[in-house]
């Protein structure tokens, strides 16, 4: 058998790894968003469908512009663009103009991924940065809703859809009316809660239909449910921290508790803070956006908290029926900071001499 | 402490850690065979923490098996026991698996003699004095046989001023493939409680546990058994977890007591032992007699007849392979477990002490470990929550790859850092960062020593 001698390798320990690597982790975030993807193309039709598939392809397009333009080899395989892609078209109305998506993508990926150095290297969500600009470029068209379930959704496209690039969206109000939905006044739940005279008569929305995703709201931001489910597969799979999820939730429901505690009349229940808008895609899918949050296990509970306190002020005081993009964007600013100040004790010390530089 | 038991099922564990693949099972029932003495063995003097042994015998010197070699240079130090009745070769450099060549000796069997060992003086333990025990422990050559080797007689000297209460005896096997102190435990159980008797006298503790992970039922329902009948020891369940059985971690789970960052066991009133160690000690001491043979569990998908052999010290690999058949292609050779044993670059390097297991690897069965590309760092945050120390490794991963040692060293607790693995095991971008921190201690190590 001596002659048989094996050649033998030389590494150092630890000889075994576990077989998970980043783009696994990636692909199976898009897997577990493709359902929440399935139902907005259900809910609104090809205009969604349009959407998704423009903002994924800005998204991948403006990574691999930026990765040639700098010599590197190409970074798209890692599946984290595509993720940024479809987050930010199911953040957006469905009858958000392509071109304007298309936009969001590109300075979404050009300036808050790719300037900062790529993928593990981001301060700021890409998907929501994207969103942050056209929500600030505009405004009109972010917050036109067209009804869900709309008949004729598969063959017939929502008129702003197709807007050309750089003119005016179409106007949507007759195309609403031609549908004559009933009951529909082109508001979201929590455009209606805030802005419908400043009396909660006019929330009619049941709990029921907004934990199932049956009502207008922005592509993907509809259904709890969906969501909830879909976060737990990652959860499962080990490729999602749920402490971040379950502290953004119960960040908002305390605060908004508190605030309906306070006056009953004048503010929203807690369960309808919760299920309303797009602040189930932003728990489960945005705010645990890996890079972006803290890492330490305290650390992820404030930034958690935080996000979900900051989303219910800016509900309820800001000039926006929304605050879920905001929130997590200043959540995103303030996890290295909170990163450093929650360095977790070290076995064996006191932790007092921690010192927290750098 | 005790919420923390009812929430594992009365099963004692550490926070955070990870859960590799066990691939216990080629090996767990296999009984403990005899492999048969090589022709040739390399006895390295350095096969202890500490420093190396002084030769006594010349070459030529006709030497019986059990024979002192090489004694103790000091307290930090322990003697070295001919394995086998032959004659010495050669006393010089050679291979070793830790990279640079070592003084050893070789020793070339008399493949006619009948290998006795050669005994010392019966001792008692009963009759003696704790220093005297240490004594005698020295004598025997003992060193941590888990893979440590740290001489035994220098963990059994407490220091001034502290006190010892409890002999903590390690039998988490937590590293896979590892299966020896799991079949020491079922098969030396005698020898084990002996030895557990001789280092709590030696260290004046009150009681000692012996702490099983719940994957050996059988060895916990054996050991149970045999403590009825002692009142100061008794058996500690733990989780199956790694590195559960790092002496900081068994501490932690079964006393809740922390060492202090720097320190010893002996600082929080504990003391640790292997069960290998103890039992060796058990079977060898009162007989004064040396450590020239140890369990190795040989293992792996590149061995043919995986199991649990007896080695005499200084067997070099080559022979093992020879012995036990290698099979398929090129792949590696792992001294220890997978998590924290030591690859060698040669098949003529020898067992010794330390050696806790023989992991042959195929290349099939190392290339899915072999990350096919280095991704930059995510923040995913799964090394915090798996090191067993509760450092930042993402952190200090990227100070080190800043090159920044010393505020890795200052603020991030760098030393507290003892290479279990678990970050890298984890790390999704498959950043070698156990590796990097090694690599961070030793320019920290030889800029103070430049600084000297």
């Amino acid at each position: 058998m001596a002659e048989k001698a094996p050649m033998i390798e030389l590494r150092t320990s630890p000889h075994v790894r576990r077989a998970q690597s980043v783009d696994q982790i990636m692909r199976n975030v898009v897997y577990a968003l493709l359902p929440v993807c399935a139902f907005s193309v259900y809910q609104f039709g090809i205009s969604a469908f349009a959407l998704l598939l423009i903002a994924l392809l800005a998204c991948i397009g403006t990574e691999h512009l930026f990765c040639r333009l700098s010599d590197k080899p190409t970074t798209v395989g890692d599946y984290s663009a595509v993720i940024s892609g479809l987050l930010l078209a199911l953040t957006l109305p469905p009858g958000f103009p392509l071109w304007m998506a298309a936009l969001a993508g590109f300075v979404g990926i050009a300036l808050a991924k790719v300037m900062f150095g790529g993928i593990g290297l981001n301060v700021f969500n890409p998907a929501l940065v994207g969103r942050a600009f056209v929500q600030a470029a505009f405004p009109v068209a972010i917050t036109t809703w067209t009804p869900a379930f709309a008949p004729g959704r598969f063959t017939e496209f929502i008129p702003s859809t197709l807007t050309l690039p750089f003119t005016e969206p179409v106007a949507v109000t007759q195309w609403v009316k031609d549908l004559a939905v009933d009951g529909f006044t082109g508001a979201t739940p929590l455009a209606l809660q805030k802005f419908g005279n400043g009396a909660l008569a006019h929330v009619t929305t049941s709990t029921t239909d907004l934990f199932m995703g049956m009502t207008a709201g922005s592509a993907g931001e509809t259904s709890a449910l969906l969501i909830l489910v879909c976060g737990a597969y990652l959860i499962f799979r080990r490729m999602m921290d749920w402490r971040i999820p379950a502290a953004m939730i119960l960040g908002t429901f305390v605060t908004a508790w508190g605030f309906f505690l306070l006056d009953p009349s004048s503010y929203p229940t807690p369960v309808f803070m919760l299920f309303s808008g797009g602040l189930m895609l932003g728990a489960v899918f945005m705010a645990s956006d890996m890079t972006a949050s803290p890492v330490t296990p305290v650390g992820v509970w404030i930034y958690g908290l935080l996000i979900g306190f900051l989303t219910v002020i800016i509900r309820l005081f800001g000039g926006l029926p929304e605050g879920v993009m905001y929130a997590i964007l200043f959540g995103n600013a303030a996890s290295p900071l909170i990163s450093v100040v929650t360095q977790p004790r070290v076995y064996g010390t006191s932790g007092k001499k921690r010192k927290a530089d750098s | 402490m005790d919420l923390m038991k009812l929430l594992h099922f009365g099963r004692a564990t550490f926070s955070h850690g990870i859960h590799p693949p066990e691939y216990k099972e080629p090996t767990n029932n296999a009984v403990i065979r005899r492999l048969p003495f090589a022709p040739e063995m390399i006895l390295p003097l350095s096969q202890h923490f500490g420093k190396p042994s002084l030769p006594i015998v010349h070459e030529g010197q006709e030497v019986v098996r059990g024979e002192p070699i090489a004694k103790a240079d000091g307290f930090m130090s322990v003697p070295l026991h001919a394995p086998a009745t032959g004659i010495i070769k050669k006393i010089g450099l050679m291979s070793t698996a830790r990279g640079p060549k070592t003084e050893s000796i070789l020793l070339k069997l008399y493949s006619g003699a009948s290998q006795n060992v050669l005994y010392d003086a019966p001792q008692s333990v009963d009759d003696m004095a704790p220093a005297e025990i240490v004594k005698a422990v020295q004598e025997t050559g003992m060193v941590g046989l888990g893979g440590a080797s740290f001489p035994t007689h220098v963990k059994m000297t407490v220091p001034e001023g502290q006190h010892v209460d409890t002999v903590m005896v390690n039998g988490c096997e937590c590293e896979p493939y590892l299966t020896t102190d799991h079949r020491v435990m079922l098969e030396y159980a005698m020898n084990l409680f002996a030895g557990i008797r001789i280092a709590m006298k030696a260290v004046g503790a009150e009681r000692a546990i012996i702490g099983i992970e719940d994957n050996k039922p059988d060895a916990i329902a054996k050991l149970r058994e045999a403590c009825s009948r002692y009142d100061a020891i008794s058996v500690g369940v733990m989780k199956t977890k790694y590195p559960q059985g790092a002496e900081k971690m068994m501490i932690k789970a079964l006393l809740n007591r922390e060492v202090p960052s720097g320190g010893f066991p002996a600082a929080v009133g504990v003391s640790v032992y292997n069960v290998a160690t103890l039992a060796q000690l058990g079977a060898l001491l009162p007989h004064g007699q040396g450590l020239i043979e140890r369990v190795v569990t040989i293992t792996g998908p590149g061995i043919e007849q995986p199991g649990n052999y007896l080695v005499a010290l200084g067997t070099p690999l080559r022979f093992v392979l020879e012995q036990l058949g290698f099979r398929g292609n090129a792949g590696e050779l792992i001294l220890g477990g997978p998590m924290m044993g030591v690859s060698v670059a040669s098949l003529d390097v020898p067992v010794t002490k330390g050696v806790s297991g023989i992991l042959v690897l195929t290349e099939e069965a190392i290339a899915s470990q072999i990350p096919k590309k280095v991704w930059p760092c995510i923040k995913c945050a799964n090394c915090v929550k798996a090191c067993p120390i509760h450092l930042n490794p993402a952190e200090l991963g990227m100070l080190a790859g800043k090159r920044q040692y010393e505020t890795m060293e200052k603020h991030f607790h760098l030393n507290d850092c003892f290479e279990c693995g678990c970050c890298s095991y984890v790390c999704p971008a498959a950043i070698p960062l156990v590796q990097y921190f090694r690599i961070a201690k030793a320019v920290n190590r030889e800029n103070r020593e430049k600084a000297a």
